[in-house]
């Protein structure tokens, strides 16, 4: 059918499972690589933020009742939904980013392939960050890793999928639930990947993703009292994140500073990111008749 | 008689098991934790004096041996009525404690300073029939004890026939007429603390006068923890009826130090009204000499030896 | 008949506190730049122990100084194993002068000679032969093994050379050098431990103790040549050490305050949950972060295990810290004994019901009677806020999800209790209270083996165990 108008996207936030606009009713317009104009994207408020930590605290007790066996398996969904809807992904980020279709190719290769490995985690955590302790008494006392509860994450600016990717999974793998901001230059595909959270199983509100202004909202994460640990990696102005970091001293939360360099995405993650949002809890027992 | 009986508690073997299996639980670490802590106590001076004191009083002396002879039981009871020849200060002990077919022996040597305790009912085992058992009480009683150390069916309460332990306890008593009956728990078989707290139940129920942890020919007899248990069950029985039973811990408490040990714990656990041979006794032999090497050191000042207490 | 225990008081003779204390930095005691001096009192007469020095910012850089080069050109050139044997150095000599620092650690800080020699000490020992054994193992641990360089810590007056070890053992294993301060109430057993830093010939610079007060800590929290802050002490001021490092690249651990829950079930084992109910406050004076500081009783035994309390802690024996047949000791500070009053007022005001143990209080020195509150709710100011004194609030619940709620409703999760005879609870009520340790029939354990920190408010990072490493190896986040 020649000259048919396609039907655009509208992306808005991702909440508690469902899509909402923000309550401010503002938006920004994202322009791709060339400074043409892609969408408008939801512009979130602090209430949106406030909403969206109120939808991960409600999620997160559920989440972490799920067995690690039930996580693992979600998040492999999550890989398969993307590798299903990759064409979407390259897409999005080629115009965004302005890269080649084979480096947008790989971006998505490389992103799906970490859901993959986070998955395979899931079940895994326990047995190497956990222990039986060998007290001297008649005790059984063991040590296990148990998730700290709510995040609050902003990811990087770029790789827009696959900085989100590597920030978000190992967040949720240990049975957090998180509050993401995405990168401000290249907002879309964190609401295509939210689309493919929605249709993999995960809980309503285990991630919630917000597009905006990082230093808008950031620092309202950083003091909002019911999120437990914040993870700065997507901040490029010190002074930003020097102030969340200092907010999130009012009550003593966990900060994962930004990177000192650039990180390498495609490395090997290890357990850093894991570990940064885990607590260890030691269990004592009497050992007797 | 208690209203626990009165509701019907021992009716049945049923009841009587959902009652003393609903007593509160023992912890063994805990338990053993807070005796090791009160065995911290550091008792001096004068309280060591008047400690040593109060266990010489709370004796037991006892002979329970195959070769028993009506001369060794005499000089038994010469000890238990003056153990210290050098110094007449020195308390009597409560009682001695022989084999039922010594209690004649025993009581026209002690007349009446000193309890005659006799063990009766198949001591050590307890294996033997009722008629049996109750045949030795009734002996012993006519012998001139005027206290019974009886031992409970170990294999009954074990296999869970709570309440047959019961009734035999009801009919060694009414065999005792007026003696008073300690009761043996062999605490050493039962091996584990809540088993001792629910025979120490069982026992007050069926009209104990006192509960005793050991025969002595097992081992582990006494210990602080076991004894211990025993202690807060005779506290919560009072609490709940209003009636005292005493505690004996019998075997393995050789030192003084042991025994100011266990008088820490009943003075801490239960409180000053049981500090009285009415309601604490040790089951003891060697342990009268070490009492008395360490009041003739608290005497002199200079540690003393075993040529200054008699070998019996 | 009555059974009076006689005193029975350990020797001070086997102290000897000299009239005045420098700094120990770069292997000797000096005296100081630019700080004073202040002294140290025994809490329980009122008596001058002995003067100390208090830091100034010239002394904490020169500390500071003296521990960046001892880790750049000694300690972190010195393979594991050795770094291992002063370790062990350091912990037999902690075992062969451990009646000494018993009674030191008793005459300043104000505990029971039974606690500081039967607990505290022996655990010191065993702090420094479990970390030595890691020195030349951290690999295995799983956190890499790169120290950070140089370790500032401050360590409280609660558990003094306790907590110092808690810091200093791990730091040195993994490679670390320190500067730490000792709480300003409790310095003695700190600067004891410098002189067996000295006896053990640890290289000079490795180990260096400023004394002071708050303005000493801040300056070695703020020194830019430390890599790593270690924090034992209130939320109040983790908070301010927290806002201090931010935006730096320093490591940071806190272990701050909680207001744990002691949860006893209709079926626990009574005598047991007792003696850990009194165990949980009234060991130490109630000063302890992880403290059970409200009992959540089942409503069903609630009278039961009221009464059984009471009786049980009218046996309580407070006193001379020094005889040792006391349980309960002096409060470390006049400071702390106006505290914990101005709270018990606030709980007789909010209307709770007020219960103190009979018990004579000495005339010198700063002593509380173990105090019981019950009818309060989670919405009192003595259920929410950190007495850290011998008081107790008791709350009751009727399920075990109620029982999780109330534990968790709180901005602390330090520790909990769990009293039950049924196993599955335990671990239920374990996987949801929000608690870096949890007790399950018993209380107040502690073992180098065991890690121990908490959840929100009551800080992050666990010391003890293999995941007490992860605070002194710096790990790469990518």
């Amino acid at each position: 059918m020649e000259g048919r108008l396609d039907v655009r996207k509208t992306y808005k936030l991702f909440i508690g499972g469902a899509f909402p606009r923000s309550e401010s009713g503002r938006t920004f317009a994202v322009a791709d690589a060339k400074g043409r104009f892609m969408a408008n994207a939801s512009l979130a408020s602090r209430k949106d933020a406030r909403d969206a930590v109120t939808a991960a605290r409600g999620a997160q007790s559920r989440w972490w009742d799920a067995t690690a066996y039930n996580r693992g398996q979600i998040l492999y969904r999550i890989a398969e939904m993307l590798e299903g809807r990759r064409a979407q992904f390259e897409d999005e980020i080629e115009r965004a980013e302005g890269v080649s279709a084979r480096r947008a190719g790989a971006q998505v290769d490389a992103s799906i392939d970490r859901w993959v490995w986070y998955a395979g985690w899931s079940d895994k955590i326990a047995q190497v960050l956990g222990s039986t302790n060998p007290v001297a008494g008649p005790y059984f006392n063991f040590s296990v890793p148990e998730p700290t509860g709510v995040v609050a994450a902003v990811a990087p600016q770029r790789p827009s999928l696959l900085g989100l990717v590597s920030v978000v999974a190992p967040i949720i793998v240990s049975g957090n639930s998180c509050v993401v901001i995405a990168s401000a230059e290249c907002p879309l595909p964190a609401i295509t990947l939210a689309e493919v959270l929605a249709t993999s199983d995960l809980p309503g509100g285990v991630v919630n993703i917000l597009t905006g202004a990082p230093a808008e909202i950031g620092p309202w994460l950083a003091s909002h009292a019911d999120v437990n640990a914040l993870d700065l990696t997507g901040i490029v102005d010190d002074g930003v994140a020097t102030e969340m970091a200092v907010a999130a001293a009012d009550t003593i939360k966990r900060v994962l500073p930004p990177s000192a360099s650039a990180p390498d995405w495609s490395a090997d993650p290890g357990l850093g990111r894991i570990m940064s949002f885990v607590e260890t809890t030691t269990v004592w027992h009497p050992q007797g008749v | 008689m208690t209203t626990l009986l009165d509701d019907g508690i021992a009716t049945s073997n049923a009841t009587l098991r959902r009652y003393l299996h609903g007593l509160p639980g023992v912890d063994q670490v805990g338990a053993e934790g807070r005796a090791a802590m009160l065995a911290t106590r550091s008792i001096k001076a004068a309280s060591k004096e008047r400690a040593i004191d109060l266990a010489i009083s709370m004796v037991d002396l006892t002979t329970l041996e195959g070769m028993d002879t009506p001369g060794k039981v005499r000089a038994l009871c010469a000890k238990a009525l003056r153990p210290d020849p050098t110094d007449p200060t020195t308390p009597h002990v409560a009682a001695v404690c022989v084999y039922g077919d010594m209690a004649a022996i025993a009581r026209d040597a002690v007349g009446d300073i000193v309890h005659v305790a006799a063990v009766a009912t198949a001591f050590p085992s307890g294996r033997a029939s009722l008629a049996v058992k109750l045949a030795d009480t009734r002996d012993a009683v006519a012998n001139g004890a005027d206290e019974i150390d009886m031992v409970i069916d170990r294999g009954a309460f074990l296999a869970g026939r709570y309440l047959d332990v019961f009734d035999e306890i009801v009919a060694v008593k009414e065999a005792c007429g007026t003696a008073h009956l300690k009761v043996i728990f062999e605490t050493g078989e039962l091996r584990t603390y809540d088993n001792v707290r629910r025979a120490s139940f069982l026992a007050m129920l069926a009209g104990a006068d006192f509960i005793k942890t050991s025969t002595g020919k097992v081992s582990p007899a006494a210990t602080l923890p076991v004894t211990l248990v025993m202690l807060e069950a005779v506290r919560d029985w009072h609490r709940q009826t209003g009636q005292r039973i005493g505690v004996k811990p019998a075997g393995g408490i050789r030192t003084s130090k042991d025994a100011i040990r266990y008088l820490v714990m009943v003075n801490e656990v239960c409180g000053v009204a049981w500090l009285t041979p009415d309601l604490f006794r040790f089951g003891a032999s060697t342990l009268l000499n070490d009492l008395l090497l360490q009041r003739q050191r608290m005497r002199t000042g200079h540690y003393s030896g075993p040529d200054y207490v008699t070998i019996d | 008949m009555t059974f009076d225990y006689a005193p029975a008081p350990e020797s001070r003779a086997v102290v000897d506190i000299a009239p005045h204390y420098g700094l120990f930095i770069d292997g000797d005691f000096v005296e100081s730049i630019d700080g004073t001096t202040f002294k140290t009192i025994n809490p329980a007469t009122e008596e001058v122990l002995t003067e100390v020095t208090e830091a100034g910012a010239a002394d904490v850089e020169r500390a500071v100084k003296a521990a960046r080069t001892a880790y750049k050109q000694t300690w972190s050139k010195m393979p594991g194993r050795e770094r291992a044997k002063y370790l062990y150095r350091i912990a037999r000599i902690i075992q062969e002068r451990s009646r000494e620092l018993a009674v030191l650690e008793t005459l300043d800080n104000g505990k029971p000679i039974r606690e500081s020699r039967d607990v505290d000490i022996p655990l010191v020992a065993a702090h420094f032969f479990y970390h030595a054994g890691w020195a030349d193992k951290i690999a295995y641990a799983g956190y890499g093994d790169k120290p950070y360089g140089v370790a500032g810590q401050i360590s409280p007056w609660n558990f003094p050379l306790l907590m110092l070890a808690w810091k200093v053992a791990p730091a040195l294993a993994c490679g670390n050098t320190v500067v730490l301060k000792p709480a300003e109430t409790t310095p003695l057993t700190a600067l004891a431990f410098a002189d067996i830093c000295r006896q053990a010939d640890l290289p000079p610079g490795v180990v260096n103790i400023l004394t002071g007060a708050g303005q000493t800590g801040r300056l070695i929290v703020e020194s830019p040549g430390i890599d790593k802050v270690a924090f034992t002490g209130s939320t109040e001021v983790g908070r301010q050490i927290q806002r201090a490092v931010a935006g730096t690249r320093k490591g940071l651990t806190l272990e701050l305050g909680g207001k744990a829950a002691n949860i006893v079930f209709d079926d626990a084992p009574i005598d047991e949950a007792i003696e850990g109910i009194v165990n949980g406050i009234f060991f130490n004076q109630g000063h302890v972060c992880c403290a059970g500081s409200r009992l959540l009783v089942q409503e069903s035994v609630q009278d039961e295990v009221l009464d059984a309390l009471k009786r049980r802690l009218a046996t309580l024996r407070l006193g001379d810290p020094m005889d040792k047949n006391t349980d309960i000791g002096a409060i470390n500070s006049p400071e702390q004994r106006a505290r914990i009053d101005d709270l018990v007022k606030s709980g007789e005001g909010e209307g709770a019901d007020r219960w103190s143990a009979p018990c004579a209080l000495p005339d010198r020195g700063w002593w509380y009677p173990p105090t019981v509150f019950t009818g309060v709710t989670q919405a009192h100011r003595i259920a929410r806020e950190e007495i850290f004194g011998p008081v107790l609030s008791v709350l009751t619940f009727r399920t075990p999800d109620e029982a999780v709620e109330k534990a968790n409703n709180t901005p602390f999760g330090l520790s909990a209790g769990i009293w039950t005879d049924k196993g599955s609870r335990i671990l239920w009520m374990a996987s949801r209270l929000r608690a870096g340790v949890i007790w399950a029939n018993t209380f107040n354990r502690f073992d180098p083996a065991s890690p121990f920190g908490g959840y929100k408010e009551s800080g992050f990072g666990r010391e003890g165990g293999r995941q007490g490493l992860a605070a002194y190896v710096k790990q790469e986040v990518v």
